[in-house]
């Protein structure tokens, strides 16, 4: 039976791989699969588009890359409904109250996609008005780089959270 | 001494910007009760981005307006100065991220002014080239989501298809799909490619077709007109004291296009119509701007013939001016040409030395200011550029036509229904980060 | 009408309108500078009716350090023109023009709270940019860019604007 590597994380069944697992205590039971799987398959974006990037995230969702082959083109205004908020451009100072607050009204389980270089560390703006990365106010699951980011490469990011989520505990 | 902004009464500490202590009542003193101040945005799916709204509302009537900008303010009018001045054009040009080609060309054209050049006029119809189809990308967006936000959610996915026909024509030709940096002072940095007559054949023979499509989706649609005639309405005096330029202007009836007014890089030489119209509401401009993107297409084809004839530089010959490199895709994923890569590693010293001090130092420019508008797709773009007579800009300062073209929001939509807030803006297409920068 | 026209226009009443680089500027004293943008909006042949930007530049040497500058724009005669004012850094206030040009309003608002320039008669003359609690106004040369250091290829880079560049 193949060996399948997730970032890390090793589900297999030959007796040393299992007893790694149980040592690092990420073995997964079939419920703890299953509730991974039902998560990853749609996911809802909060609609947190800032600036450049966000037209970019806006064609991924359109015709030609399409998000909705993912469940995921249903960008939900209220944070209360969306699971996923992939912060979209570079944070000012003024908007990080209002994504931090954006981001805890949006109720567990929820992942924070860092989409393009201005979000996961400051970008090519390294001044006093944009936050240094969105990863001294939110966490951050998965960073994707660029500027902006081919929608194919936010994309590969989606689908990175993807298996992310579906390999993960889901109740810590 | 500083000039301490605490010296004004500010209101307790609100994270998220100003707070409504100029919607107290004049003779309570407090918040009237009858009326409600509501928030909209930052985050909301219709403002266009980070854009928030303080309204003061009776009802669904709104009484009172004031929108509170800032939310992407990035500093890049103070970055400028930290930076060379060919690297300046990576920073202004996401400044209005939907069409950053007139960002790049407002720039350069001031260095160019400062330094006292002339470009190739191959980098010149080029340049004429990706504007107008910038220009018919940027109302693509402009039209899309106005359309996704009155409930017409085809038109955004038809306006993001033909938007990528043209991305993909912008990235054969520049390497990205948007903040391309390729219009620099001195010319363009690279010509076009092999395959991009073919793509720009196709572009110029389907956008006709599709824009027709538009029409007849959005033209006589009911709700469309309902939810479009009538709303927010400007007049054209209104425009003027205000300083909107752009569509929302030419709809409301005055024929202001720099690009007849005040002709720059070669537009004097090409036939194209302005588009007015005379109602000054959301669907006037929406009309304005499906005709401009038929006349872009015009100036766009005349172009593209025009390239067929001129051969030639498209960047400056001066070493000590242009970006004298060449792309082009090869194995090293870089983009370094390899024969350029040959001509200053082997053959000529003196290359090899430009290239160096044109990398590291950049180009000095003599000191002196200019202010150079282009007519972008929102309006008045203007850069207004000093120079100290090093290699870095002293101040740019990018006078965006969204920043003006917001403040006509309070006229817009005061007396009007909440709901009608949507199309206002969408009908006026502020871009924030041309407004914050 | 060319611009050389407009300066001809404009030197009757103001000598020393200068032209370079194809713009016309004009200097004038912070005192005048309601009266002069009155005069250029209503003098006929010039009628410059139209303000496209306020902005300031800072230069810290020099005697006054900040120059607002006013772009205007004649709508009738397609030509331009620029004010520009000299404030001294000690606290001179200059006049708001937002009562002849509304669209003045936000501009001044920038430039107060990027520069700390205050312009009298404004409306509401508050941080429109920054944070309302925001100190300092970060345009100005004296204050530093406000980067971070960053690791690159295991070294640590000091912010821009302390790297030392050419």
């Amino acid at each position: 039976m193949p060996v399948e590597r997730y970032e890390g994380v090793q589900l297999g069944t030959t007796p040393e791989e299992i007893e790694d697992e149980v040592e690092r205590g990420v073995l997964l039971t079939t419920l703890d699969r299953a509730i991974g799987w039902a998560r990853k398959q749609s996911m809802w974006p909060a609609t947190f588009g800032l600036a450049c990037c966000a037209i970019e995230m806006m064609a991924t969702g359109a015709g030609q890359y399409d998000l909705s082959r993912w469940g995921m083109e249903v960008f939900r205004a209220s944070p209360r409904q969306a699971d996923l908020m992939i912060v979209s451009g570079r944070v000012s100072q003024k908007m990080a109250p209002a994504l931090r607050r954006i981001y805890d009204q949006m109720a567990d389980p929820k992942w924070v996609i860092a989409m393009g270089v201005c979000a996961s560390a400051g970008g090519m703006f390294t001044n006093y008005a944009v936050i240094q990365g969105v990863d001294t106010i939110v966490p951050v699951d998965i960073y994707v780089p660029g500027c902006p980011p081919r929608p194919e490469m936010l994309m590969y990011g989606i689908l990175s959270l993807q298996k992310k989520v579906r390999t993960e505990e889901p109740f810590k | 001494m500083r000039i301490n902004p605490q010296d004004r009464p500010v209101a307790p500490f609100d994270p998220s910007g100003d707070v409504a202590e100029d919607f107290r009542d004049p003779a309570t003193g407090d918040f009237r009760q009858e009326t409600m101040i509501i928030n909209m945005g930052p985050q909301h799916p219709s403002t266009h981005g980070v854009l928030r709204l303080l309204l003061e509302l009776d009802g669904e009537t709104i009484i009172r307006c004031k929108p509170i900008i800032g939310y992407l303010h990035t500093g890049i009018e103070k970055n400028t100065e930290y930076r060379s001045w060919v690297q300046g054009v990576t920073f202004v040009t996401r400044a209005d991220y939907v069409a950053p080609f007139f960002n790049e060309l407002s720039y350069c054209m001031a260095v160019e002014r400062l330094l006292g050049v002339e470009v190739p006029e191959r980098a010149r119809i080029i340049r004429v080239l990706v504007c107008e189809l910038n220009r018919v990308t940027s109302h693509l967006v402009a039209i899309a989501t106005g359309g996704l936000e009155l409930g017409a959610v085809s038109m955004m996915l038809y306006g993001l298809r033909e938007r990528e026909i043209i991305l993909d024509l912008f990235e054969s030709l520049t390497g990205l799909r948007m903040n391309h940096a390729y219009i620099r002072p001195g010319g363009v940095v690279m010509d076009l490619p092999e395959e991009a007559p073919r793509k720009l054949r196709n572009i110029l023979d389907i956008l006709p077709g599709r824009i027709d499509e538009y029409e007849t989706l959005l033209n006589d649609n009911p709700i469309w007109r309902e939810r479009n005639m009538g709303v927010a309405v400007l007049s054209a005096e209104r425009c003027m004291e205000l300083g909107v330029t752009g569509p929302p202007l030419r709809s409301a009836g005055v024929a202001l296009d720099l690009r007849k007014d005040e002709p720059y890089c070669g537009y004097e030489t090409y036939d194209f119509n302005v588009i007015t119209r005379t109602e000054g509401d959301a669907y006037a401009r929406y009309r304005v701007r499906i005709d401009e993107m038929r006349e872009s297409l015009k100036i766009a084809e005349q172009a593209f013939a025009r390239l067929g004839e001129t051969p030639g530089p498209v960047m400056i010959e001066d070493p000590k001016v242009g970006w004298q490199s060449k792309l082009s895709v090869g194995p090293d994923g870089i983009g370094n040409d390899p024969e350029f890569l040959d001509h200053i590693m082997e053959e000529s010293m003196e290359a090899l030395i430009h290239h160096f001090k044109m990398v590291t130092q950049g180009v000095s420019v003599p000191d002196g200011e200019v202010y150079v508008p282009v007519e972008a797709p929102r309006g008045e773009l203007g850069m207004y550029v000093v120079s100290d007579g090093r290699n870095r800009p002293y101040r740019v300062k990018i006078r965006d036509p969204s920043f003006v073209n917001l403040q006509a929001v309070p006229d817009l939509v005061e007396g009007g229904l909440v709901a009608d807030i949507i199309p206002a803006i969408a009908s006026i297409d502020p871009v924030m980060g041309g407004v914050d920068r | 009408m060319t611009l050389a026209e407009l300066a001809t226009a404009v030197s009757t009443r103001y000598p020393d309108v200068v032209v370079a680089r194809e713009e016309a500027t004009l200097v004038v004293a912070p005192d005048d500078l309601l009266a002069v943008l009155t005069w250029l909006r209503d003098a006929p042949g010039v009628q410059l009716d139209a303000l496209m930007s306020v902005t300031a530049t800072h230069w810290p040497d020099r005697d006054p350090s900040f120059w607002v500058v006013y772009e205007l724009r004649s709508t009738a005669l397609a030509q331009r023109l620029r004010v520009k004012v000299g404030i001294r850094d000690d606290g001179q206030h200059v006049a708001s023009v937002t009562g002849m040009f509304p669209t003045a309003n936000w501009h001044e608002r920038e430039t107060f709270d990027l520069y700390g320039i205050v312009f009298d008669g404004h409306p509401d003359l508050t941080r429109i940019m920054l944070p309302a609690d925001w100190s300092g106004h970060p345009l100005r040369k004296d204050e530093p860019l406000g980067g971070v250091p960053t690791w690159y290829h295991g070294a640590l880079m000091p912010p821009i604007d302390e790297r030392g560049m050419a």
